[in-house]
């Protein structure tokens, strides 16, 4: 609720605003950095580190210029990073769709039970199963595929959380009208349901695209061949100690952050309304 | 006929129904994640090498007692317990603010909090790493010489504290927005009113804070103590990236979740790595029932 009344500015709002600014200022330094180090040779910034010299006369967008170029491997991770993220959004939001559904409108044996062990393994760092895991995608043979990225997580606890929350408060009378006009289950789930169900699609799958986006570890250790690598993981491969990868490193993180801030900027509605999804608990 | 007619009526059972919607979740369940508990379980007692496998008892346990696995255990903890001092007071002081009607410029320093989320580790790392780098000239560096500190060698340093402070950085910053959002949301689900009977018997902005927006935000401050739990115990990636690998200065940056890669993959001794995984695990339940037991969380119908 907005007061029509005006805001008299006092001094407790000159010491938030204050405290915000310098926060801000933390908060952006980093980015600002970073970027004015790409528009600066790698090299200077192996001799000099990482600072906020304003020295036009050495900047210029040529590293861009020769990410762009194509002859570096990095629109290649662009483009599996962007299928991964593409398919895996897609496939986990619905197969877990699938199951909040179940969980919110149904009464089974074992649901309490079930719905622990959801709760469960949210509370359970991957890393612990990373092992026995690796090991097992190589047994069923979906290492070194996007597959062996995706399958395993697809059916998120978080997302599967998310969506039975919200189904909850679907009334249940939808159901009964499909029922009554002789539609299936599963037809009152994807005719009836799924198309209720936009908004948390929206939420939801900001975050798992996010999450898809950015991941790193699991990813590193199921993809190896070459051409198969997502940004992230290539990314990476150019940091050495030597430094000869910088222009294309410092360049390449740049732009693979900026497609997520302009999303971010678009859709932050949907963005704050996904992150705060785990922070609610109903 | 009558086999058709049941197959035909399968779609409208509303018995069998529940278990198809759930089976993608029980089939995920068993295969990825009881199966591999299970098998970190049984290697934990046995010595894998490629192609025989032996059982070693408790070997693996006895070997977790070496002052490596001390050294990423009290890693983790100093790391966990400084991040949830800074993660849980910053982000509600800071939701606070926003939530006020005085506040100013309000959805602009919220995005400005959220953005380093939205920053992969590899970046964020990287740029850390430069951050702080030992030269002079680097970030920090160059900004403490403006107050006459010498250049600081901060990750891997003599000193201890110098390490923690870049990791915890480094963590906080990705997360302060985070939690903000989730304290926000909690501030919205506040009544109004009982700010406004708070302001008719004559509380002041600290007495409102301390006596009704602390204690209804608890379950907030649960979940995100839960998150930080988990997150610190599990840290790897942010020692991972700002070292450049899992190999640094005295183990200044070695962690649980590291010390298991390390052995599991680069040592490819996977018996030792399984006991590591299990005590992380039995760690990181023991400590989420005892925090959920004492919130009260464990109610019925959860």
């Amino acid at each position: 609720m907005r007061s029509k009344r005006c805001v008299k500015f006092t001094p407790q709002a000159g010491i938030m605003l204050i405290l915000f600014i310098i926060m801000a200022v933390i908060i952006l330094t980093p980015f600002v950095s970073i970027f004015l180090a790409s528009l600066r040779p790698g090299k200077e910034l192996m001799r000099q580190g990482l600072g906020l010299n304003l020295d036009t006369s050495v900047m210029s967008f040529n590293n861009y210029a020769y990410l762009f170029s194509g002859e570096t491997a990095y629109f290649t991770w662009y483009k599996n990073s962007l299928i991964l993220t593409a398919v895996q959004t897609v496939l986990t939001l619905f197969v877990s769709a699938f199951v909040g559904y179940g969980f919110a409108m149904y009464d089974f044996k074992l649901k309490n039970l079930l719905f622990t062990c959801v709760l469960f393994i949210m509370m359970i760092p991957m890393e612990i199963i990373m092992l026995p895991l690796f090991q097992l995608t190589i047994r069923i043979g979906l290492i070194d595929s996007i597959w062996g990225v995706i399958l395993p997580f697809v059916a998120g606890p978080l997302p599967i959380f998310f969506f039975r929350q919200y189904l909850s408060g679907i009334p249940k009378d939808f159901l009964d009208a499909g029922r009554v006009d002789g539609c299936s289950e599963y037809g009152i789930f994807f005719r009836i349901i799924l198309p209720l169900m936009k908004p948390a699609f929206a939420a939801m799958g900001i975050f798992v695209g996010m999450n898809s986006w950015n991941n790193f570890l699991w990813p590193m250790i199921v993809l190896n061949s070459k051409d198969k690598l997502t940004l992230p993981i290539g990314l990476n491969t150019l940091i050495t100690p030597y430094g000869n990868n910088y222009d294309v490193l410092l360049a390449g993180a740049v732009f693979s952050v900026i497609p997520v801030i302009i999303l971010f900027m678009l859709f932050q509605k949907y963005f704050i309304a996904g992150m705060a999804a785990g922070g609610v608990k109903g | 006929m009558k086999f058709k007619k049941w197959i035909k009526s399968l779609p409208y059972s509303q018995k069998i129904a529940p278990y198809v919607f759930i089976s993608p979740f029980i089939i995920v369940f068993l295969l990825f994640f009881v199966y591999p508990v299970i098998s970190t379980i049984i290697m934990s007692f046995q010595k894998v090498v490629p192609g025989q496998t032996t059982f070693v008892g408790l070997d693996n346990f006895k070997n977790l007692l070496n002052s490596d696995f001390k050294k990423a255990v009290t890693n983790n903890l100093i790391y966990t317990v400084t991040t949830i001092a800074v993660l849980i007071p910053v982000p509600m002081i800071l939701a606070v603010c926003l939530n006020s009607k005085k506040m100013l410029g309000k959805n602009f320093f919220r995005a400005v909090l959220f953005l380093p989320a939205l920053v992969s580790i590899v970046v964020a790392g990287f740029t850390f790493r430069l951050i702080f780098g030992e030269l002079p000239t680097a970030l920090l560096n160059s900004i403490l010489a403006n107050f006459g500190v010498k250049p600081i060698k901060w990750l891997g340093g003599p000193a201890q504290w110098t390490t923690f402070f870049a990791l915890v950085t480094l963590c906080c910053w990705r997360w302060t927005g985070v939690n903000v959002v989730y304290y926000l949301s909690g501030l919205q689900s506040i009544p109004t009113e009982l700010y406004e009977a708070a302001y008719i018997d004559g509380a002041g902005t600290l007495q409102k804070l301390r006596y009704i927006t602390i204690p209804l935000l608890r379950p907030v401050t649960v979940y995100i103590l839960t998150i930080s739990i988990y997150g610190g115990m599990a840290m790897f990636l942010e020692s991972y990236m700002l070292f450049n690998g899992n190999r640094s200065p005295g183990g200044a940056g070695l962690t649980i979740v590291g010390y298991l890669y390390r052995l599991g993959w680069e040592q490819a001794n996977i018996g030792y790595g399984s006991a590591i995984g299990l005590t992380l695990l039995i760690i990181t339940l023991a400590v989420n029932i005892i925090m959920l037991k004492y919130a009260g969380l464990f109610r019925k119908g959860e």
